[in-house]
Formats: C-alpha cells, structure tokens, sequence
C-alpha cells in the first residue's frame, strides 16, 4: 500500500549499491569543492543502503499511520459488535476495509487496531528514546568532562540503575500507577534506561576532551560551555545517536511486553502489546487475533532496528 | 651563514677530561663566535624560573593515594627574547610537551614560575589569563586531531574572535579570517570547507593562521612538522619564517628533529628526562655541543649522505631513557653516559658555564649541566 | 653502511642459490581501491626486484604507494576495497598472486616475515612476549612448549635484549618502544625467512634508539644472508643501510639508484627536491628548499608525469606523456649500473 513513497526513494537508489567502502587515501590533493560535513557524508552513504532505505520507508509509513490512522481506515478501534466477534475470520479481500484482517473476541476490527495501535508503540518509543537521550548526554558528559569525584559518583549511580532488571524494574515502578498513561510508562521506561547512553555520552567525551582541538580551544581561552557545546557536544553526538536509534526499537519490543503483562498502557488504550496479551487466549480458535499485532510489532522493532544499523555504519568512525 | 668549523679531532671516547683538545678549538672557533654573537637582545619576553611538573601516581579507585609521581618536568629555567626562536630538542618522554603545556597554561604547575613581561603568570586566573592567553599562543603537532572536524575553516579560525571579541568587530571577522587564510597561503575561498578536505600540510596551515589570529607575541611550536611529509615539511618551515619576520613573533619551537631545529632556531635547549642539558646558540650546541649526551644525539642523526657520514663518529648509547617516575640519581644521564663516574651519582650537576671555560668568550663557553663537559664535535666529518 | 654493490644491477644471473632468479621480483604491480570518491589508483606498474641479502630501500612519502606494494607482496591487503588488476609478484620465480590461500600462507611468515612500524599494536598485549615468540615455533614446526621458549629465549638473545632468561615471561607493555621493536625483528626471525619487509620500522622511535635498531637489523641481514626491503619516509635512514634505493611518486617507481649514487647525483627532479628541503646538521641555510604544491591526489593523478604540477622543470610533453623508467648514462653514454630515472629530462636533471 506504501507504493508512491516507495517508487519515489527507489529512484535514489543507483545500480551500483556497494556499501561503504573504508579506504582512507591519505594526504589527498586539491580537495572538491563542496563543503562537506561528517553528516552530509553520511547521507550521502545512507541514501545507498538498500537497508537504510526500506527502514527508511516503513518508519515513515508507521509513523504517517500513528498521526493521521483516519487515513487508513474509517472503522474505529473501540467499536465492538460482538455479532462479529472472533468467529470474524479475516478477509483478504476486502483490503483496508474494517473485516480486512478479522475482529477479535469483541468483535472490534483488528485492521483498526493495528492502524491506531501504532500511535501507543510509536509515542512510547520515540518519547523514551528521546527522554534516556537527554538524560544520559547530559550526566554522561558531566561525568566524562568534570571527572574526579564528580565522575566517581555519577559513575556509581549509573552501575546502580544499571544493576537493576530492565523490566522487573519497570514491572514494580508501573505496577505503583492505576492510571497508566502513555506518560508514565514513558517516564517509567526512561527512568530505568538512560544508563546505556550516559556510559556511551561519558566515553565519548573523555576521549573527545583529550584531543587536540579542545586543549586548543582551552588554550585559546575558551569558556567551559562553549568548550562543552561546541567542541564536545557535536563530536560525541554520532555515537549517542546511533545508540538512542538502536535502543528505540527495544522500547517499543518493552512497551508491547509490558503491556502484554499487564502493566503496560491501561485496558482502555488500544495497544499492540495488549492485543497480543488478548489474542493468546483465542490463539488456537482464532490465531490470528495474536499474531496480526505480533507480526506489528516485529516489523516496527525491526524497522528501527535495522535504521538504528544502517546510521551506526554511516557515522561509525572506524570506517572512516 | 654556513659555516664549516673543523675545530677538533674525534677524540677517543675516555672518561678523563682533556685539556689539550679543548684549548686547540678555542682559536678555531673564535672567529665563528664573533658572527654569531647575538645582537642586543633586550629583556626577555619570556622568563621560566625553576619550572616544576609532578604528575602524581594514585592507587585505589574511591580513596586515592599517592604512591610516587612522575617527575615530568623537574626544574626548568630559560628565557625567551623578543623576535628569536629558542628550540627545544630531547627524545620521548624528556618532558619538552610538558614545558609546552606548562606555558600554555593548559597544565598547572607543580612549583616554579613564568615571567610574561615580568608578570608571573602561573598566578593568574579568570580574566587576567585570559588576557595574557592572547598573547601566548600555540601550534599543535598533529594537523589531523588538532581541528574540530565539525566545524568549517571559518568556524575554527573565527572562534578566536568570538573568544576574544575586542580582536575583531563582528561585522570584520569574516574578512579577517580571509585575510588569515590568506597569509598562511590557503585560497580565502575555502573559508567554508571542512578540515578532512584537505592535506595534512594544508591543515598545518590553518592551525598556524589560528594561532595567528588574535596578533600574538610569542607562539609554541609542539612538533608542528613531524606529522608531516618532507617534501610539505619545506613548505611549513619556510611560512614560518616568514611569518616571525612580518609579525616579530618569538617561537619556542619543540621538535626531535634535530636538523630541523637548527635551521629555525636562534638558540636551542636540549632535554633529558625533566632537566635541561645543555643550552646556547645554535652555533654552541651544534658545533660546540659538551654535555654528552648533546654529542650522543647529534651523532645518531641520520644524515641523508653517506659520504659525509662516514667520516663521522657515532656515539650509539646503550639502552633506553629511564622512567621518570623513578630517575637515577644525581646526574640522570649517567646510566648511559660513557663517562659517567661516581661523582655523577651522588652530585646532580647545575645548569651554568663550566668552570674551565668561565670568563672565556668563545662557543665552547655555554650553559651544561655536566660534571666533566668536554668539547666534541660530533656533527663534522673529521 | 659499507657494504660493496656487488648485487645492485636488477636480474642478477648468479641470483638466489643458483637458481638464476632474484629472491622476489614485483613486476608490473597495479593496486587500486574503490572509494567514496572513486577509484584510487595506489600503485600503477611497479616493478622491483631483490636478491638474498641485499637490502632495497622504497622511499616515498604518504600515499606513494610504498606501503600499499609491500602489503601486496605480503597478501595482507584488504581485497575489498582493494584489487589488484594486473600484475605479478614473483617468490622465487613463482606467481604468489596465482597461489592458492594455503600456499600463501605457508610462505608468509616462513619464508616471507613483514616488520611493522608499531610494535606495541603488532603484538597481543594479553600474551608473554616468549609465548608469541615460541607459538612461531609451535605452530609451524609443531615444537614441544618447552622447546620453543628456549628458542625464544634464544632469540631474544641474538636480538640483543638484557636478561632475556627473565624477560621471556614478560607482556608487551612491560617493554619500552626499542626493545618491543627488538622483539618484532626476533619474531620476524623466527623462521629464518628468505626475505624481511620492514616498514618504517625506527620511525617510531627516538633517534638514538633508531641508530642501535637500525644497526642490529644490517647486521641480522648480513649473517642470515636475507633479502631486505626497507620502506620509509626518511631519507637519512635509508642512507646508513641500503644498497639500492627505489623512490615512489604517485604509485610508481620514478626513480632507482644505487644508493650512493641516488644522493650525489640525483636524476629526478623529485628527488632532487627531496634531498634539497632536508635541513643540514652541520651548516645553516637561508631558506630551505621547498618542492611546491601537494602530493596528487590518487583518485585525480595528473596526466603525463604525475610530478608535473610540482616540477620547476615542467614542459608540454610532461603533460602529455607518462616517462618511461629510462636507463641513465654518464654524459658521455656509459653505463651506469643499476640507475633508471622517470623524467623525460633526466639528462638535464643529473648532468645540470
């Protein structure tokens, strides 16, 4: 259904789609006259990655879907006629109609709720990504730059959260709301994940702040924030993306699990991980009422995934 | 200016003190001295009194002690005058980055001082550095780490101005860092470019117009050529130059090169593990060098002719350079020093004219901090 | 420093052990590398060749093409993105290019041992320097543990280390820069290779450390009677211990000496240059000689002579037409013994 966005990335693609190559000719000559930055580079080799591109196209297909799910279908999520219910096999026909895939126990669509189940994952996955990125940049280049105690501390803190079970520990925080929003389980989530990210951010910046172009700046006398934000910040910036767009396709795996225990997004939300949670119980008079939003939320983590993957080798310095 | 002085015969390598072999260069060199003799200096521009770096070594990760130090740099002192180039040689480890970083500001030191001006400024802070940082400024070693590769030409060379905005006006900065690029030999078009796009000569470049740019008086030079190819190395020399006659720049130029060192240098320092050896003109160290370990390491130099070289002696030491964490006592060259006796072991020998050549005014009579230095030339063939 | 040029002409017929052809000889070599930016061409027609124990030196500066021939030689290139579209590199007489993998690997390492400019990333800092010297032994020779560390206490020996009985259980790091080096030259030893390629093997180092591991590397050459192929930048190294020079511009040969001859009389604007910006030790100069303008860049090399954007000498024909490796000749048309220069005006380059 995706077809004009599709066509219109392909033509990008040139025949030759070898993937980067990482010789380095030293000492070259006369250099070409466009002005290109580290992020323009990587573009320019993302923009040849088959990979890059057909993750590129679903994450823009799934995130249409979860502003504008009136696009897709007219039928809405919550409208159960328990006539249908999951007796309502799936009709392959009858494509983007409300029957298309079936209804579930309650006889809701389930073309539906795949459509507006997008709108939870995706919130949840980008809202976390975004919070453990400004959460974990900002203690891990605290921690990175200032060092001494102030690292030995923020340090111990970071193994401390680290320590901790990643869903056991949201299970416990979640399971202390009765109302849980969207919001909470993205601060739930992001308070037990920023850890990766400030020990990726602090490493980055401890071997940014001993190369040459920061002692020059300091010698120049330069003050701490501009050192920090113009000379650190950008620099330990690509390793921190490529981890935050790598880690946004476990948040949504990690909604839709928490969800599918119970904890996650309240009864009343439409969810992935809550159809999944529902379907289990009909998966052998109605499978396919579990493995539609299953199938969902495997594309989506894998969309990321494989974006999260094609950004690392486009900025990854070792290949350049 | 090239002289050839065949002052004396290669002498055996003895542990006794010559005389005779040091009388018979003094009438030789006499002459030399008089060409070089420096013209009227003035007052150093730069004045480092006893400098002192200890890195400490810790143990312990929450409660840290100190178990020892690193004597880095341990009791420094030159001067530097207006206009002259003062180069620094020693190999890895001597402690020649450290007095870099001492000067630079970037590192506290441990004790000793650094007179700009008369003003010590290893008490300085906050605004009153600042200031003085405008004056001081520095050249990296390594053209590829020493510029932020997020950040345009103009960007880098600019910042200086937006550090320091009495410099330059807003409006005016634009066309200063074009004037910059200009000065240094780079095409003011590729004020946009990003430093991976170009080579490691025309990187150089762009440091030495950045630490140009806010009109400084004196500029450090921390190897600002070894990264570099030979045939580009020329080139980055040569700018140089030229750039200390236009802007009456005074260099301290730190390198290993020791060839190189005397083509850029008025006078030349030579390091040892934290102390300097030996010091004087470029004409007393090279033709006239008396601490052996100066001899040592001009006669390792490869010299790109083997005609000449085999007529030369070469002093090949044993061994590797100890750790300064832990470094021998009284002289610290004596565990490689062919003539090290026990008086180099208990007694650690000052910096100043040796006594025999006091009062003389010839090359042999400069600054060597051994117990037995003798003149030997090492750099001629015989 | 005075070994006597007896194997300095090309293919010496009395070769290797009599069997009439030179230790290695690279022969018309082209290696490039696909890039973001295009093909880059390294190397475009090599062509050297050594005989067991003389020493080649290849001078070059960065992106000459030096390293990349020598990693070629070694079968240590990385194939993609490098290729090899022509070319051949002869081992005693046989193609190591068309060689299976098993057979290349038996001779490098055995037969073949490569010496690298770093030696601290050339050794694995989790393992004893006498257990990487000895695994040489156990995996090629299938020696007993206990055999190969006395061999590799032997060997620390001959390369001169102190106390090698007590060092042997020691880790890289333990070591400073020349002795790991010494450790690097004991390991390329080992087997007793037929030919060494160091790659600017002192560059690291301080100069009068560089001088003792020099001297120790001429003199393991002469007693094992090996090939030796030195690469570097520098030519002051290369002065003390070579027999035969090779400069490389751009991935080719432009000029080959033998090396006293190389520095005296120069045929080569490019090497004229070179040894021209070199400050000199023992006397002062004005301005230093500075060869203009950049090394080319590989993916755009200059068409004719790739030197020609840099040449004072520069005329039309050098634009136009690549230079040949011409023999050069005393004025008077003799014969000079193992001296080639690719200019188009060598004549006027070494006769003034």
């Amino acid at each position: 259904m995706p077809d004009k966005t599709v066509e219109k990335k392909v033509e990008v693609l040139p025949g030759d789609t070898a993937s980067t190559a990482a010789v380095v000719v030293t000492d070259a000559g006369p250099a070409p006259d466009k002005a290109r930055s580290l992020w323009s580079d990587a573009w320019h080799d993302l923009r040849r990655n088959p990979l890059f591109l057909i993750s590129a196209v679903l994450i823009v297909f799934l995130l249409v879907m979860a502003i504008w799910p009136g696009l897709f279908t007219n039928a809405s999520p919550r409208d159960a006629d328990l006539a249908k219910h999951y007796l309502g096999k799936p009709n392959w026909g009858h494509v983007f109609a409300a029957d298309w895939l079936g209804y579930d126990v309650q006889g809701r669509s389930i073309y539906a709720r795949v459509v507006y189940g997008a709108r939870a994952s995706i919130t949840v996955g980008v809202g976390v990504t975004i919070a453990v990125t400004i959460i974990g940049t900002v203690i891990g280049m605290i921690a990175g730059y200032f060092g001494g105690w102030t690292d030995t501390l923020l340090s111990r803190l970071t193994d401390i959260f680290l320590g901790i079970p990643f869903l056991l520990g949201a299970l416990v925080v979640l399971n202390s709301f009765d109302d849980r929003t969207v919001w909470v389980v993205i601060m739930a989530l992001a308070f037990l994940g920023w850890t990766q990210i400030a020990r990726v951010a602090r490493g980055a910046v401890i071997t940014i702040k001993q190369s040459d172009y920061v002692v020059a700046a300091k010698a120049l006398g330069a003050s701490t924030s501009r050192i920090l934000f113009r000379h650190i910040l950008p620099n330990a910036l690509a390793p921190i993306i490529v981890v935050a767009t790598i880690a946004l396709g476990g948040y949504i795996a990690a909604e839709a699990t928490l969800s599918f225990l119970g904890v996650g997004l309240g009864d009343s939300a439409v969810s992935w991980g809550g159809d999944v949670a529902r379907g289990r119980e009909q998966l052998r008079i109605a499978p396919h009422t579990l493995i539609i939003p299953s199938v969902m939320v495997s594309i989506t983590v894998l969309s990321f995934l494989m974006f999260g993957d094609a950004v690392r080798n486009a900025l990854d310095p070792k290949l350049r | 200016m090239a002289e050839i002085s065949k002052s004396d015969e290669p002498q055996d390598v003895t542990p006794n003190v010559s005389e005779v072999d040091v009388v018979d260069a003094h009438s030789e060199s006499e002459a030399v001295a008089a060409i070089e003799a420096p013209v009227e200096r003035g007052e150093p521009i730069l004045q480092v009194r006893n400098l002192v770096k200890h890195f400490p070594l810790t143990q312990g990760i929450l409660f840290k002690k100190q178990v020892g130090a690193v004597k880095a740099v341990d009791g420094i002192s030159f001067d530097l005058y207006q206009g002259e180039t003062l180069g620094i040689v020693g190999e890895s480890g001597c402690g020649k980055s450290t007095v870099a970083k001492l000067l630079m500001m970037l590192e506290k030191a441990t004790a000793g001082e650094i007179f700009y001006k008369g003003q010590d400024i290893t008490k300085l802070s906050g605004r009153a550095l600042k200031a003085v940082r405008r004056n001081i400024q520095m050249v990296f070693q390594d053209p590829y780490t020493s510029l932020n590769p997020r950040m345009t030409v103009g960007d880098i060379i600019g910042e200086t101005f937006e550090i320091h905005p009495e410099v330059a006006p807003k409006g005016d900065r634009r066309r200063k860092v074009q004037e910059l690029l200009d000065v240094v030999g780079l095409n003011p078009e590729y004020i946009n470019r990003y430093p991976h796009q170009f080579s490691g000569g025309q990187r150089q470049r762009i440091g030495i117009a950045r630490g140009l740019a806010l009109n400084p008086e004196i500029i450090i030079c921390d190897e600002p050529v070894s990264a570099l190819d030979v045939s580009v190395q020329a080139q980055v020399i040569n700018l140089m130059e030229k750039l200390q006659d236009e802007f009456n720049l005074s260099y301290l130029f730190i390198a290993h090169d020791l060839s190189i060192v005397r083509h850029i240098s008025d006078r030349v320092g030579v390091m040892y593990l934290g102390k300097m050896a030996e010091i004087g003109t470029d004409t007393e160290i090279y033709d006239h060098p008396t601490h052996p370990y100066t001899q040592a390491l001009l006669s390792a130099v490869p010299v790109p002719d083997p005609e000449s070289r085999e007529g030369r002696e070469r002093i090949i030491l044993t061994g590797d350079v100890p750790s300064p964490a832990n470094p021998p006592s009284g002289c610290r060259f004596r565990t490689r020093c062919w003539k090290a006796q026990d008086k180099c072991a208990e007694e650690i020998p000052l910096l100043a004219v040796p006594e025999r050549f006091k009062g003389e005014d010839t090359p042999v009579a400069h600054e060597s901090a051994c117990h037995f230095a003798e003149e030997k030339d090492v750099v001629h063939a015989a | 420093m005075t070994i006597i040029d007896e194997t300095a002409e090309s293919p010496a017929p009395d070769g290797s052990e009599g069997t009439g052809r030179p230790l290695l000889e690279v022969r018309d070599l082209h290696v490039e590398f696909h890039t973001r930016d295009g093909v880059a061409k390294a190397v475009n027609g090599v062509n050297y060749s050594v005989e067991a124990g003389e020493t080649l030196a290849v001078l070059g500066e960065s992106g000459s093409g030096k390293s990349v021939t020598a990693q070629a030689i070694m079968g240590i290139l990385d194939m993609p993105p490098g290729r090899i579209p022509k070319g051949e590199i002869l081992f005693r007489g046989q193609d190591m290019l068309r060689m299976s993998n098993e057979e290349r690997r038996k001779i490098r390492g055995s037969k073949i041992a490569m010496i690298f400019q770093d030696a601290l990333s050339s050794l694995n800092p989790v393992l004893s320097v006498g257990y990487q010297l000895g695994e040489m032994f156990r995996v090629h020779q299938g020696m007993s543990k206990k055999d190969a560390k006395a061999k590799a206490i032997e060997l620390m020996e001959r390369v001169k280390i102190p106390a090698a009985k007590d060092r042997v259980g020691d880790y890289p790091h333990q070591f400073s820069g020349g002795m790991r080096q010494r450790i690097m030259i004991a390991m390329a030893l080992a087997l007793e290779p037929d030919l060494i390629i160091a790659d600017e093997p002192t560059t690291a180092l301080d100069v009068t450390v560089q001088a003792q591991v020099m001297d120790l590397l001429a003199e393991l050459q002469r007693e094992y009677n090996m090939g030796l192929i030195l690469i570097t930048h520098d030519l002051g190294v290369v002065a003390d211990v070579a027999d035969k020079i090779a400069v490389m511009y751009a991935g080719r040969i432009i000029e080959r000496a033998p090396v006293h001859e190389l520095y005296k009389r120069p045929a080569h604007p490019y090497t004229k240059g070179l040894l021209d910006s070199i400050p000199r030790l023992d006397q002062k100069g004005q301005d230093l000689y500075a060869i203009k303008g950049l090394p080319p860049n590989l993916t755009r090399i200059p068409s004719g002579c790739a030197f020609n954007p840099r040449c004072p000498q520069a005329q039309d024909i050098c634009r136009t037409e690549i230079p040949p490796l011409h023999p050069v000749t005393e004025r008077d048309g003799g014969e000079l013994a193992g001296r080639g220069s690719a200019c188009h005006f060598w004549k006027e380059t070494i006769h003034g």
